[in-house]
This record gives C-alpha cells, sequence and structure tokens, in this order.
C-alpha cells in the first residue's frame, strides 16, 4: 500500500489545545513495498505517526492518502474495510488473558472472514496449519494451544508480531516490535518481518528504539525530533553526525544503543515512553 | 444514641409503628389459632401433587423469564456498550452513535425501575392470571438489568484489546467474541445464574398477583385460612430457594 502524508498537524486525544504539536509532517509519501525505519528519542511522535497512518488518529490539519484515498472523506463502513487491508500493531499487544495463542493468532485474520467463520473458528481454530507457521516463524511453535496468560511478556510480543503474517494487510506498522525481546529473539524478529514483507510486497513501517538494530535491517530511515521530522534518508547516508543531533540531549538512549552495539531492551511499559532506565530483561 | 432516637421518632410516629399491638389480645387470638392450624402441615397426596406441579411452574417462570430476558439483554447491551464503538476509535463518537447507545441505556433504565411485581400487576390485566404475566414481568425487569450489568461488565475489561481488533479493520462482532468475550464470559455467566436465583424467588412473589405458580397458591391457601396448606407451601419454598442457591453456587464455582 502507497502511503502520502502532506502538511499534517495531529495530535493526540489527551493533548490540550494549547500544546504545541505532536507531529507537524510537510511531506512524507512511501511507496508500496518499500520498508521504512522511524528512529528518534521518546517523545518525538513515533507512534502517533503510525497511529496517523493507520487511520487510528485523525489529524487536525493535513492530508492522509492510503493508495490514493482519504480514509477522513470515507463513509464509516469503507473506513473499516480500509483498516482490514492495514495492520497496525501496538507496542504491548493487548491480548484477553484467558485466550489461546492460537486464536489470538488467528484474530490477525478476522478482517477476511466471515462473522460464521470467525464463530466456528472459536470452537475450531480454522487454520491451524497457519497459525503453526506463524508462530514457527517466531520461534514460539510449541506455544500453539497455549493459553496467553502463561506467556512470558517477550512471547506475548511475539504473538502479537505474529498475527502480522496472517493479516490480508498489504501495509503493516508496527510499534517498538522489540521492546521486549532479548537480542537474538529481537533480530530473528525483524529478520522474520522483512523477509515476509518483501516476499508479500508489504509496505512496512516499523518504528524503534534500537537505532543500530534501524540501521542494519532497514534501507530507509526517518529520524523524528519533537514532532519533527529530522531527516528522511537512505541508510547510507545516516551518519553518525545525524544520529548525535536526532539525540542531542537525550545521548543516554543513542549511546547505550550504540556502545553496547546490540539492540537495547527496554521496559515493557504500558505505553513505552519511557526509555531513560534502561533493564535487561532475564529469560 | 439519645439524638439518634430523637431524629427516630417522627419516623416512628410517622410509620404508626406500635410494636405492642403484637401482643394485645385482640390480634394474638386470632394469630395463634392460625399458627395452630399450620402445625400439621398438609400432606395428603392431591395435596403434594399439586405443590410438585407448582413448583416445577415456578421453576419454568424463572427460566422462562430469564430466557427472554436475554432475548431483550443481550441485543441492547451489544449495542449500548461503548468498547465496541468504530467512531469513537478516532476521537469522539459520532453524535448519532452517541444518541443511540444513550437511548438504549434509558430504555434499560425505564425496564429495571419498574418493580417486576408492577410489570406483573400490568401483564395480569392484559394476558389474564397466570404463568404468562409472570413469564413477562420476569422477563422486562430483567432484561433491564441484565443489560445494565453486562454493559457495565463489559466496559469494566481491558478496552484496548476490542480497540485493537477493531483498528485493523475487525467488524463489532468479531471484536466482540475476539476482544471483549473472552475477558469477561466467567463474569457474565456467574452474574445470569445469580439473576435465575433471584428470578426463582421473585416469581413466587408474583403468584401473589395472579401470576401462576407456587404463590398463587400460597395467596389461596392464605386466603382460605388452611394453616396446614399454608405451613407445606412455606416448607417446599424454602426447600426451592435452597436448590435453587446450591445450584447457582455449584453452578458459579465450575466456570470460576
Amino acid at each position: 500500500m502507497e502511503v502520502e502524508l502532506t502538511q499534517i498537524d495531529a495530535r493526540h486525544l489527551a493533548a490540550r489545545a494549547g500544546d504545541s504539536a505532536a507531529l507537524a509532517l510537510d511531506r512524507l509519501s512511501i511507496a508500496s513495498g518499500e520498508q521504512v525505519a522511524v528512529i528518534g528519542p521518546s517523545g518525538a511522535g513515533k507512534t502517533t505517526l503510525l497511529e496517523l497512518i493507520a487511520s487510528a488518529l485523525q489529524p487536525r490539519r493535513g492530508k492522509v492518502e492510503l493508495d490514493g484515498q482519504n480514509p477522513w472523506q470515507m463513509r464509516s463502513k469503507m473506513l473499516q474495510r480500509l483498516r482490514g487491508r492495514l495492520f497496525l500493531a501496538p507496542q504491548t499487544p493487548p491480548l484477553p488473558p484467558r485466550q489461546r495463542v492460537v486464536t489470538a493468532v488467528l484474530a490477525g485474520a478476522l478482517p477476511s472472514m466471515s462473522l460464521f467463520a470467525s464463530l466456528r473458528s472459536l470452537f475450531y481454530p480454522i487454520d491451524i496449519p497457519g497459525a503453526h507457521a506463524a508462530l514457527e516463524a517466531f520461534d514460539l511453535a510449541e506455544k500453539l494451544f497455549e493459553r496467553v496468560d502463561r506467556l512470558s511478556g517477550g512471547e506475548r510480543q511475539r504473538v502479537g508480531l505474529a498475527r502480522a503474517l496472517l493479516t490480508p494487510a498489504s501495509l503493516w506498522l508496527i510499534d517498538e516490535p522489540l521492546s521486549s525481546l532479548d537480542p537474538n529473539r529481537a533480530q530473528q524478529a525483524l529478520s522474520t518481518l522483512t523477509a515476509n514483507a518483501s516476499q508479500r510486497g508489504t509496505t512496512l513501517i516499523v518504528t524503534l528504539h534500537q537505532v543500530d538494530a534501524a540501521l542494519a535491517n532497514f534501507p530507509r530511515i526517518i529520524g523524528l525530533r519533537d514532532g519533527q521530522m529530522a531527516f528522511d534518508l537512505p541508510v547510507a547516508e545516516v551518519t553518525p553526525e545525524r544520529l548525535r543531533a536526532l539525540y542531542a540531549q537525550h545521548e543516554d538512549e543513542l549511546a547505550t544503543a550504540l556502545t553496547r552495539g546490540i539492540p537495547m531492551p527496554e521496559e515493557p511499559a504500558a505505553h513505552g515512553k519511557h526509555a531513560s532506565v534502561v533493564t535487561i530483561q532475564c529469560r | 444514641m439519645v439524638g439518634s432516637l430523637i431524629l427516630l421518632w417522627p419516623l416512628l410516629v410517622a410509620t404508626e409503628f406500635r410494636p405492642l399491638q403484637l401482643f394485645d389480645a385482640q390480634s394474638r387470638e386470632p394469630t395463634l389459632r392460625f399458627l395452630a392450624t399450620m402445625v400439621p402441615p398438609a400432606i395428603h397426596s392431591d395435596f403434594l401433587q399439586l405443590v410438585i406441579r407448582e413448583s416445577w411452574r415456578t421453576v419454568a417462570i424463572a427460566t422462562a423469564g430469564i430466557a427472554l430476558a436475554l432475548l431483550v439483554a443481550l441485543p441492547a447491551t451489544l449495542v449500548s456498550v461503548r468498547v465496541l464503538s468504530v467512531s469513537a476509535l478516532s476521537g469522539r463518537m459520532s453524535p448519532a452513535a452517541f444518541l443511540l447507545r444513550q437511548g438504549v441505556r434509558w430504555v434499560l433504565i425505564l425496564l429495571r425501575s419498574v418493580p417486576e411485581l408492577i410489570w406483573a400487576l400490568v401483564f395480569v390485566r392484559v394476558v389474564g392470571l397466570g404463568p404468562t404475566a409472570g413469564v413477562l414481568a420476569i422477563a422486562l425487569t430483567y432484561g433491564g438489568m441484565l443489560g445494565k450489568v453486562y454493559a457495565e461488565i463489559l466496559e469494566s475489561g481491558d478496552p484496548t484489546v476490542a480497540q485493537t481488533l477493531l483498528r485493523n479493520g475487525s467488524s463489532r462482532l468479531q471484536a466482540f467474541f475476539y476482544g471483549v468475550l473472552p475477558q469477561n464470559a466467567a463474569e457474565l455467566t456467574s452474574y445470569t445464574v445469580y439473576r435465575w436465583e433471584c428470578a426463582i424467588r421473585s416469581s413466587v412473589v408474583l403468584g401473589f398477583v395472579g401470576a401462576g405458580g407456587l404463590g398463587q397458591q400460597l395467596d389461596s391457601s392464605m386466603k382460605m385460612f388452611a394453616g396446614g396448606e399454608v405451613s407445606t407451601l412455606l416448607l417446599v419454598f424454602i426447600l426451592l430457594v435452597g436448590i435453587a442457591d446450591f445450584v447457582s453456587s455449584w453452578l458459579r464455582r465450575q466456570l470460576g
């Protein structure tokens, strides 16, 4: 799916009128099938950008276009159909605790299922092989019939990502997919996402706290700072100077990521806006 | 203490509260006479058969009433629950959707704020004496109660689960079955079973206004001063409530 944003001014619903804009973009266009990482310090507006593209957040001003269509001029039925063609994965996937993993993963395919099929699937999962393959890709196949509340935070996050592989979507918007994964799992998860996206021709937009993981896996990098676009460049042109400027006054976030040379684990906080305290999660 | 007595005094006067009246000779004598007739409970087989039939009818009224109440409550809940709003996904709920949700809520409040006894009196006028009036009365009041409490239970859960599904293009019903119901199924069932137990108790009361079941029998035995029959009916009633209580707590334990 093709994404085109023009002269956007957007802020979160909770923000008050007088606050500075959470996100102000002049122009951003992402071609169909492109893979983009969005980086920047905490509070730069990365999540807001994803929600804006996912038509989960209506901009105050400006135009959002997905495949040339403006979602905010659609009737609600059409908008809901359009939403079925994109997949927004929040940082901590909210999953009902008593649900089985197979059902939680198959929930990704709901937009392509009829109501009857989705009800039948609650009793006898319709696409067990598909769910198995999706979990396998994230090394979770043995948890297929486990209950969600028996999973660790990292496993839950990977269940949320496995959903993507079953959606009929042609645009994946993934918020901080690595926040509760250890370095090996993190690299595996990113490779799985990028490989599957390019195989299907799906547009992939990922926000990342781990600068080195972004540089290593994505051909195009967008740097956000204070709701403004700092740069939008091919990965080869993202120099250490640019990164230092992007993270000025937030050096701790950059330093940890670069000196360790590994993706930086972060607390699985509900909205994940606090990265100043770095903890390593033990598994 | 003294202060509360002073405050209480006008209330007692207003309610003509004179407990001594219970013990004066005029009322003591008929009371004791009636109590005396209750002592051997009536157990001749004709009457017992009648009692068994009426108990069964009482259970049937309660169960049919709850089933009809669910027919009212489930659609009303689905329509009125806020977590399934598509327009609220991106900002404020649209005015039409808000009005519809609020309207359904008001109807539920109306249904539940009229006690089932009043509904029963109304329906006895409409459909005549008999269990039908009881079933309809329970259906309306309990439909309102179930609908309101269901919506509250569903909204007390984590709204982001359904929100995530809706944002990815699921329909409302799909989001309900995959995101809302799995969180709250146990609580919903347990509340429904508890309400069924309440319906059994209240269907006995409804009998007094002619809505069939044990209560109607109790009323006519009372009017004929048949003490033996009254005590049998009361014992059966206590037994029935006990069984309903037991069944409902067993069911809820199984679901817990």
